[in-house]
């Protein structure tokens, strides 16, 4: 191996962060330099995670001892499957958030770029890292450019969302370190993998020391994932958020997903907790079908759906078994993709509407004034500029997503989902009430999409052909290209992911190669 | 000791947790800090409580673990610390802006109706 590609886990956290600071030192008049800098750093980061990827065969293939410090002592990184999978999702989200902005977003700030650029760093830390503390400081620095980033393009409705989720986070993170400190009190190390080798062997008395910080520190990521009682600051902060922010911060939800299943499975097996998850993520999950029906906003609908997408994750992963692991590990890109595409098109689509239409059509709906007025001159029918037919293309297709409709893979992802959770005998009853919670969160997504869609692309109601930029539709053109593309190639990204499941559901490879390796 | 180190972050603790569960925009920063400073001594007595040794191993004395500190526990709260204060000094610049844009210090952007 040669010495470049020794240093190859470290590229997607040392290129961002290096990218980040290089552009602090130009002011805020050189876009074009800082465009420049910010997009070659993604292209960069981006081959650096599709090199990784094709090197994750083995369950565990690099590790990074950071400053040469074998494994229990110094901080490690660890790269294996689910890693590489997780940084390529986010190298491909910020690239196409990032050339979104390059239209008019990244005016509206001094520091978008170094703002999207930590973001990244940390999102690469979090997924990379092997060491508990080294979690919380990787944590912490997304969190701190997402603060940021939520605030980007200012105003007072982002002002007041922000505060909220700045305090519920910087509360969420003194519980990581209140979890943290408790678990090194107990075992006396930070290494994920030695944790796993040592909590086993705790004393019985200490026992419920080490479940208590254990349950501080899920009660941490389940803040970040948005499970039902602590996620209700996720839909207003996402709505609030500007289109290229909102689209990164789809990944962010998921990191609080990423932690919990590494965690939980590498230290506890699929033991204690379980149904708490199931039916936590159940109640997200209703949550979100509730939220998703009753919302008018179309950004609030996208983060309702985020919120849908993450009870399924946790309640699937509440369910265990390494087949239904790995749907969830398909389902969780596909929706990522499509979630993020959906916020870049919604801000596209809202240009075509005069401020306060949608609070408008929902009421006249409501009160059946709709259709009344509709003369019979305007059943020659509309023509549809070349724009508006483009967006209607790519909206469908977000909505098709988000609903799990075939033929695009938000359906293969509920189906192998479903067939793996009917697979097991006999089928829990927990099974059956996600199965009929999955297929009501499809129609109710049906339901809000197509009344949303038919307001914007068919009714005829006036609107002016929004201006939207080749550059705009691009990259959701290009995210919504890439789960076409999962569908035809569901078969080798399935494989891959049940690996990934595996190594995660048989954690000793992981454990052995990390503690023994120089 | 313990108990009065123990008695001091359950107070620091307890008054942080109320103030962050208060109206306005400034308790609940005073509150967050108070937290922090909670979470930061749980941390540092993590390595546990005993005074007057040094962090650093003395070639010269052998290498008894009774004879020193813990280091791990003071890096992280060094971090933590650190950590905290740039967020806090974050929080406080939002908290300004919104004051400034609502024109009320009410965490929501509104007084509440009577």
């Amino acid at each position: 191996m040669s010495a470049l590609a020794d240093h190859l886990l470290i590229a997607p956290i040392a290129l961002p962060l290096a990218a980040g600071a290089l552009m602090l030192l130009f002011d805020e008049r050189r876009h074009a330099l800082k465009a420049a800098i910010s997009v070659a750093a993604s292209l960069l980061l981006l081959a650096a995670a599709l090199a990784l990827l094709a090197r994750a065969e083995a369950p565990v293939t690099h590790i990074y001892p950071i400053g040469n410090w074998p494994a229990p002592f110094g901080i490690v990184l660890v790269g294996d499957r689910l890693s590489a999978l997780m940084v390529l999702l986010a190298g491909v989200l910020g690239l196409a958030a990032l050339v979104f902005s390059l239209a008019r977003w990244h005016r509206a700030g001094p520091h978008f770029h170094s703002l999207v650029q930590f973001l990244l760093a940390g999102l690469n830390g979090a997924f990379l890292t092997g060491d508990l503390f080294n979690l919380f400081v990787f944590f912490e620095l997304l969190l701190a450019a997402s603060y940021g980033l939520a605030l980007h393009g200012s105003g007072a409705p982002r002002v007041r969302a922000s505060l909220h989720y700045i305090v519920v986070n910087l509360a969420a993170s003194l519980l990581f370190l209140v979890g943290a400190g408790l678990m090194y009190g107990i075992t006396g190390t930070l290494n994920m993998a030695d944790l796993a080798v040592r909590i086993p062997a705790v004393a019985a008395g200490d026992r419920v020391l080490v479940e208590i910080s254990a349950a501080v520190l899920g009660i941490a990521f389940l803040l970040k994932a948005g499970m039902w009682p602590l996620g209700f600051w996720l839909p207003a902060t996402y709505a609030a958020a500007s289109a290229p922010a909102a689209a990164l911060f789809s990944i962010l939800s998921k990191v609080g997903i990423y932690a919990l299943l590494r965690l939980w499975l590498l230290l506890f097996g699929n033991g204690a907790g379980a149904e708490l998850l199931v039916y936590g993520g159940m109640a997200t999950l209703a949550f979100g079908v509730v939220g998703v029906l009753a919302s008018q906003d179309m950004a609030r609908v996208a983060s309702f759906s985020l919120l849908v997408s993450s009870g399924t994750l946790l309640a699937a992963i509440g369910l265990g078994g390494e087949a239904v692991t790995g749907a969830a590990l398909y389902y969780l890109v596909v929706s990522t993709l499509g979630i993020g595409a959906f916020f870049l098109l919604i801000e596209l689509v809202d240009r075509a509407r005069a401020p306060g239409a949608e609070v408008l059509a929902v009421t006249a709906e409501a009160f059946g004034l709709a259709d009344e007025e509709a003369g019979p001159e305007e059943e020659v029918g509309v023509v549809i500029p070349a724009t508006m037919a483009l967006l209607g293309l790519a909206f469908a297709c977000s909505a098709l997503l988000i609903a799990g409709l075939p033929p695009l893979p938000g359906f293969v992802a509920k189906f192998a989902l479903l067939a793996a959770l009917l697979d097991a005998d006999p089928v829990p009853a927990a099974g059956w009430g996600l199965l009929a919670l999955l297929v009501l969160s499809g129609l109710a997504a049906i339901i809000a999409l197509g009344r949303a869609g038919v307001r914007i692309f068919w009714a005829s109601q006036e609107r002016r052909v929004p201006r939207v930029r080749v550059i705009e539709i691009a990259p959701v053109a290009a995210l919504l290209g890439m789960c076409i593309a999962l569908t035809v190639a569901a078969g080798p990204a399935m494989r891959y992911l049940q690996d990934a499941a595996q190594a995660l559901h048989a954690p000793r490879s992981y454990i052995e190669e990390v503690i023994s390796r120089p | 000791m313990e108990l009065i180190v123990a008695l001091g972050i359950g107070i620091l603790a307890g008054s942080g947790v109320w103030l962050l569960l208060r109206p306005r925009t400034f308790q609940v920063i005073v509150g967050l800090s108070l937290l922090s400073y909670a979470v930061n001594l749980f941390i540092f007595i993590m390595g546990w409580v005993r005074g007057g040794l040094p962090p650093i191993v003395d070639a010269a004395v052998p290498p008894d673990p009774a004879r020193f500190a813990d280091p791990l526990p003071q890096a992280l709260v060094l971090t933590a610390i650190v950590i905290s204060f740039a967020t806090t000094a974050l929080l406080l610049v939002v908290l300004l802006a919104a004051r400034g844009l609502t024109g009320t210090d009410h965490v929501d952007g509104r007084e509440p109706e009577e």
